[in-house]
């Protein structure tokens, strides 16, 4: 039993090609959820861009926050599109809502069953899924 | 200032297409089928391939402009153009382009076209081949999220829930491209008809509204229109399709990354259609056929509400195949089995079927043939339509 939720072999996410998302993979790395927040105007902003798209600020700082949100939608794909998922039978991707940040969303699995029932709005939190060369963020339901 | 507009100002006048192929099923290299495309639509319009002096296409087409005029031999080469994004987004809009071009006197006669050998190079429904990925796709690729299916099951999952629209709304989009599609000889599903026992058993591709028969297929072909402007488009031997309206783009940062668009649970034609429908000076009700692209009958639905054709209340009631075939249905859509059916040409055998509806020699023909509506590739950034109508609707 492997200890990740999706088998070994799937593309490994990087910050290339210009960086723009180290200080994420870093921070996931520390286990710690870090996303932009503009020091302009203060607004949250996810996934990471070079500039705030509300003030134009080019000064976008990276805070750490807590990793609470709400699953806003999900899928449960069936079909492998790739080779490392052949055979593994369905999973769960969910997209989560962060209502601390300005509602910012991020996409993940949600571990656990993967035939569970999904339930949109249901309260879920960040773990970490540390891989040899990287880390992942995962959301598991609150309890 | 005179009225900014391409209503009335061009016309598609030609219009070719390869035989369509299951993906890897082609004996013909993409490139040649893009040429064939180019010669029959050429043909249709009665014209040389010598006369053609502008080309326009989208989703990355790999037949390069410039070599296409060399190859053919083009007297001049005026235009040439290639609109941003993936998918079948630019359908409407490479169209556009081009009317755009002969309507300012950019060029003459230019050919939008798309040409696809899914066999030959990378097949869309597949996560590619890497080992890591960079930029926005490193937030989703390891978590399995890969293929086209996948980036946008969840804005359809979102929009279902919103609006309380049953899986029943989509199997009737799903069921009438196959029913139009058993006419057709060019079809790649002729002779797999569809029913609703066949589409309910058929596999999930994703859970919660993808069934096998909820998504496009993957072909091998070729297809190309001929565009010129509208003061010149009766000189050519079929009856015109005049542009009455076009858009492209999508809504406030719909491209916004790792799916943070502020309308998630959307196929990104919500600000785009009115405008369309200003320029067109007509409504959804003035539609009389409508083809919407189809990657997945999700995006149909969406596509369908944003430009007004149906109320998000009454999906459940409206969507039933009955109203969604011809020659009979409230809103015959689709009518030579589109992206499901006839095959996956990235939506451009969509504008041809309008135009043969308005020509009046379509294989389901309809008895009220003025209009017809256009949608390209929702939920891809940017996505484009158009209004196509004969010389009464202008």
């Amino acid at each position: 039993m492997s200890e990740f939720y999706l088998p070994e072999g799937l593309p490994a996410p990087s910050a290339a090609p210009d960086g723009l998302s180290q200080p994420y993979w870093d921070g996931a790395r520390e286990g710690k959820l870090r996303i932009q927040r503009c020091r302009g105007c203060g607004a949250w902003q996810w996934g990471p861009e070079w500039v705030c798209h509300r003030c134009h600020s080019f000064d976008l700082a990276w805070e750490d926050i807590t990793g609470r949100g709400r699953i806003w939608s999900y899928q449960r794909p069936h079909h492998p599109v790739h080779p490392a998922l052949n055979g593994h039978g369905p999973y769960i991707v969910v997209l989560v809502e962060l209502p601390e940040y300005g509602g910012v969303r991020m996409v993940g699995n949600l571990l656990g069953d993967p035939r569970q029932e999904v339930r949109i709005g249901a309260p879920v939190e960040a773990v970490f899924e540390h891989h040899k060369d990287y880390s992942l963020v995962q959301w598991k339901l609150s309890l | 200032m005179s009225e900014r507009t391409l209503r009335g100002k061009a016309a598609i006048v030609g219009i070719g297409q390869t035989p369509y192929y299951k993906h890897g099923q082609s004996p013909d290299s993409e490139f040649k089928l893009a040429l064939m495309a180019v010669v029959n639509a050429c043909s249709d319009a009665g014209i040389s391939p010598h006369d053609v002096d502008g080309f326009a296409s989208y989703g990355n087409d790999r037949s390069d402009a410039g070599r296409l005029a060399a190859a053919l031999g083009c007297r001049e080469f005026r235009f040439s153009n290639m609109f941003w994004g993936g998918g079948g987004g630019g359908v409407c809009g490479a169209v556009a382009n081009a009317a755009a071009a002969v309507a300012t006197g950019m060029a003459d006669c230019v050919v939008a076209f798309r040409s696809l050998a899914q066999g030959q190079y990378a097949r869309y429904g597949r996560g590619a081949p890497v080992t890591s990925v960079g930029g926005d796709d490193a937030f989703i690729f390891p978590y399995g999220m890969m293929s086209p299916a996948q980036r946008f099951a969840m804005k359809i999952t979102r929009f279902m829930h919103e609006h309380g629209i049953k899986h029943e709304a989509l199997r009737a989009i799903s069921l009438a491209c196959y029913h139009h599609a058993q006419n057709n000889p060019n079809a790649v599903m002729r002779g797999k008809p569809l029913d609703e026992a066949k589409y309910d058993n058929s596999r999930w591709i994703i859970e919660p509204f993808f069934h096998l028969y909820d998504c496009c297929l993957e072909n091998d072909g070729a297809a190309a229109v001929i565009v010129v402007a509208a003061d010149r488009a009766k000189d050519f031997p079929h009856k015109p399709a005049y542009m009455l309206g076009a858009v492209q783009g999508c809504d406030h940062r719909s491209a916004a990354p790792v799916h943070n668009m502020p309308g998630y649970d959307s196929s990104h034609f919500c600000s785009l259609a009115p405008h369309l429908y200003r320029m067109a000076k007509m409504g959804p009700k003035d539609m009389q056929v409508v083809q919407c692209y189809e990657n997945f009958t999700g995006g149909v639905l969406m596509s369908l509400i944003e430009h007004g054709l149906v109320q998000p209340e009454q999906a459940n009631e409206f969507l039933v195949k009955e109203n969604l075939i011809a020659p009979d249905g409230r809103m015959p859509l689709n009518t030579s089995g589109g992206n499901l059916a006839e095959c996956y040409m990235h939506g451009l055998e969509l504008v041809i079927e309008a135009v043969h509806q308005i020509r009046g020699d379509a294989i389901n023909q309809l008895k009220r043939n003025d209009t017809a509506i256009v949608i390209g590739g929702p939920m891809v950034t940017p996505v484009s339509s158009l209004i196509l109508g004969s010389e009464a609707a202008l």
